[in-house]
């Protein structure tokens, strides 16, 4: 008998008889202000949210931002200038990426987090190695909670999707908050009308 | 007989230091109020719960069916997968998918099960070096020791003697111990790693049957890193990981980060669905253990935990005695409940290092009943000869006295006059309940005696 076989016989044999799978309840008392409060939840983990009223005028805050020489990799086709990449390319060759803006498909209010899949990242390294991220979210695709964000993705076919939530971070050293562990140092949320 | 040290006398050792015991406290204490404040913004916090506890009930009452769809599912998103039915097929599994790809040097996220199963160990034997790439992990790596919370791997070192290590390991100025600047050095060290290795390997804290995906939860970023850089991603997982739906993720990530940290998600959840193109990707589905568990009415519930850490943050004992005096992969009450069934000898003292206050059942995401299996395991091991013969006489004893009244009153009387005529006697080396705490001074009444006397005057 393979170990395949011997652990599911196993499990057959053991498992306890028949109990239903529950509904998933939805929460009660959601947030009237959903936009308000993604922002707040947004900043409150580290990110931080630019109102903008397109795309120009996200192209010229990055200029800003990030002025030359910085490595600026722009994945979004309605964002005019700087570098975008051929699919696909060796991953490595992005560890100098000062900055990577993407598209994100909705955000969520109750954490903050933004949900993005790899057709819009080009390459699935650049959300993690690029030194910072900025992404794009229209005003209105913002869901109130997690189960809301399910409902939406529904049974969409992807090969990753992610949550981001916040820049990369950790608090191992005596529990101090660090911004930068491995991903980026920071976050920056386009939203857009 | 016990080839190690029981609980008892490593937390000994560790309260050695009362300074460090305090600190230790209260760092996680701060955690457990964090997880406190997150739970309290979530106004269906207790029907999450109840939620989440339901899943994970009837999963493991279906999982065979689950298992096999999640099986089917994975294969055809291209996923290659293997079963390994303990610790050592895991390793053996795990090294030769290294060796079919000719490398020498992995890197690692965190992942609870490869520290169950002693991967790093078994690798470094085969010659292979693994690098663990979690901050907290790296840390305890490079001081050669396990990691002693399931979150939080460093919890007991401190800044100062991080920097120390640091310093020895990493080249870092002597005497900095500032956790931005640490950090920074181990960004950078760590990132040398993942752009030179081509395996990578991840744990898994969820696995969808529906659609043969799996997620990754990190706030660092570590396990996207190694997986996206490298050309192979092998994720390592019990086979308990596995629930029914996609939408129950809705479930679990609103419970998980806020009952760990106190976060309302963690960083990155990140839902592996296929290999890259040119890429690999394996999964390792480990039983380990976990279908005898199954079958036990009594013990079956603990494989419904997340690794959420919220019970460890909790438990008085584990604050104040750390989580090396467990002398198990997984510490604190949910590692108290799982080790005695993978031996239950070697692991016999883990039952009884709980106050059995409850805190543990109370905080758990999935509602696990840890302090009742704590207890039930305790008259397991009893009745298999396997508890010390001072406990097995106290409680012998104790079952005398509680079941004879007139005993009880009387014995309470004779202890109370010992104790107060006598206290040298309790608080004293003998007596380890006396270590690092005094006792008080007993009253003169019994409660019974009091109320027999204050009723009368009603
Ligand atoms: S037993 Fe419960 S509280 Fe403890 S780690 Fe598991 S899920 Fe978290």
């Amino acid at each position: 008998m393979t170990s395949r076989e011997k652990i599911l016989s196993a499990v057959r044999q053991n498992q306890p008889g028949e109990i239903p799978m529950p509904d998933i309840h939805y929460p009660d008392n959601v947030s009237s202000n959903i936009f308000e409060q993604f922002v707040k939840t947004v900043t409150g983990i580290g990110g931080e949210v630019i109102h903008c009223s397109g795309y120009p005028e996200i192209q010229q805050h990055l200029q800003k931002r990030f002025p030359e020489p910085a490595r600026i990799i722009n994945t979004i086709n309605e964002l005019p200038g700087f570098e975008t990449i051929a699919e696909p390319s060796d991953p490595h060759t992005f560890s100098n990426v000062s900055v990577t803006v993407m598209l994100g498909n909705f955000g969520v209010a109750e954490n903050g987090a933004i949900w993005l899949t790899e057709e819009h990242m080009l390459n699935s390294a650049l959300p993690y190695i690029s030194e910072h991220l900025a992404l794009v979210l229209h005003r209105n695709s913002i869901v109130s909670h997690l189960h809301e964000a399910y409902d939406r993705i529904g049974h969409a076919d992807y090969r990753l999707g992610t949550f981001i939530a916040g820049p990369s971070k950790t608090a191992d050293i005596e529990q101090s908050l660090v911004l930068g562990a491995h991903g980026p140092k920071s976050l920056i949320v386009f939203l857009v009308n | 007989m016990q080839q190690h040290q029981t609980h008892a006398e490593l937390a000994e050792q560790f309260n050695r230091d009362i300074n460090r015991v305090n600190w230790h406290d209260q760092t996680l204490w701060m955690v457990r109020e964090k997880r406190d404040k997150a739970a309290q913004q979530v106004p269906d916090w207790e029907q999450l719960r109840e939620t989440a506890s339901q899943i994970k009930n009837h999963t493991l009452a279906h999982l065979h069916a689950y298992l096999l769809e999640f099986e089917q599912q994975a294969l055809a998103n291209g996923i290659q997968v293997h079963w390994a039915a303990d610790a050592e097929e895991h390793n053996r599994i795990v090294h030769r998918i290294i060796q079919e790809h000719g490398v020498d040097r992995i890197v690692k996220s965190k992942s609870m099960l490869t520290e169950e199963c002693g991967l790093n160990e078994y690798l470094l034997q085969q010659g292979i070096e693994v690098v663990d790439t979690d901050l907290g992990e790296r840390i305890v790596q490079l001081a050669g020791e396990p990691p002693s919370h399931i979150v939080l791997p460093c919890i007991h070192w401190k800044k100062e003697e991080i920097g120390e290590l640091f310093h020895q390991h990493l080249g870092t100025p002597k005497g900095n111990a500032d956790p931005d600047f640490l950090t920074r050095a181990a960004r950078a060290h760590l990132r040398e790693h993942f752009m030179m290795r081509r395996v990578a390997i991840t744990g898994v804290n969820f696995a969808v049957a529906e659609t043969g995906e799996f997620v990754v939860c990190t706030n660092e970023g570590n396990a996207d890193l190694g997986a996206q850089l490298a050309d192979v991603h092998i994720a390592c997982m019990g086979i308990e990981k596995i629930i029914p739906k996609r939408n129950h993720l809705g479930v679990f990530l609103r419970l998980l980060a806020r009952s760990a940290t106190g976060q309302p998600i963690t960083t990155y959840s990140s839902h592996f669905k296929k290999p890259g193109p040119g890429k690999a990707l394996h999964i390792v589905l480990v039983d380990n253990g976990r279908s005898t568990r199954l079958g036990s009415d009594d013990f079956r519930n603990a494989l419904k935990c997340i690794r959420c850490g919220a019970c460890f943050n909790t438990c008085p004992v584990y604050r104040r005695s750390g989580g090396h005096s467990y002398h198990t992969a997984i510490a604190g009450p949910i590692g108290s409940i799982l080790a005695p069934a993978l031996d239950m000898e070697k692991h016999a003292d883990l039952p009884f290092a709980s106050t059995l206050c409850g805190s543990c059942t109370n905080v758990c995401p999935v509602k696990i009943d840890i302090h009742q299996q704590l207890y039930t395991w305790r008259q397991v091991l009893i009745k298999n000869g396997h508890a010390s013969s001072t406990k097995k006489a106290g409680i012998q004893l104790t079952g005398m006295v509680l079941s004879k009244p007139w005993l009880f009153r009387v014995s309470g009387k004779v202890a109370r006059w010992i104790m107060r005529t006598f206290p040298g006697l309790m608080n004293n080396r003998f007596n380890p309940w006396t270590k690092q705490r005094e006792l008080p001074m007993p009253p003169k009444q019994s409660f019974r005696d009091w109320y027999v006397n204050n009723r009368s005057h009603d």
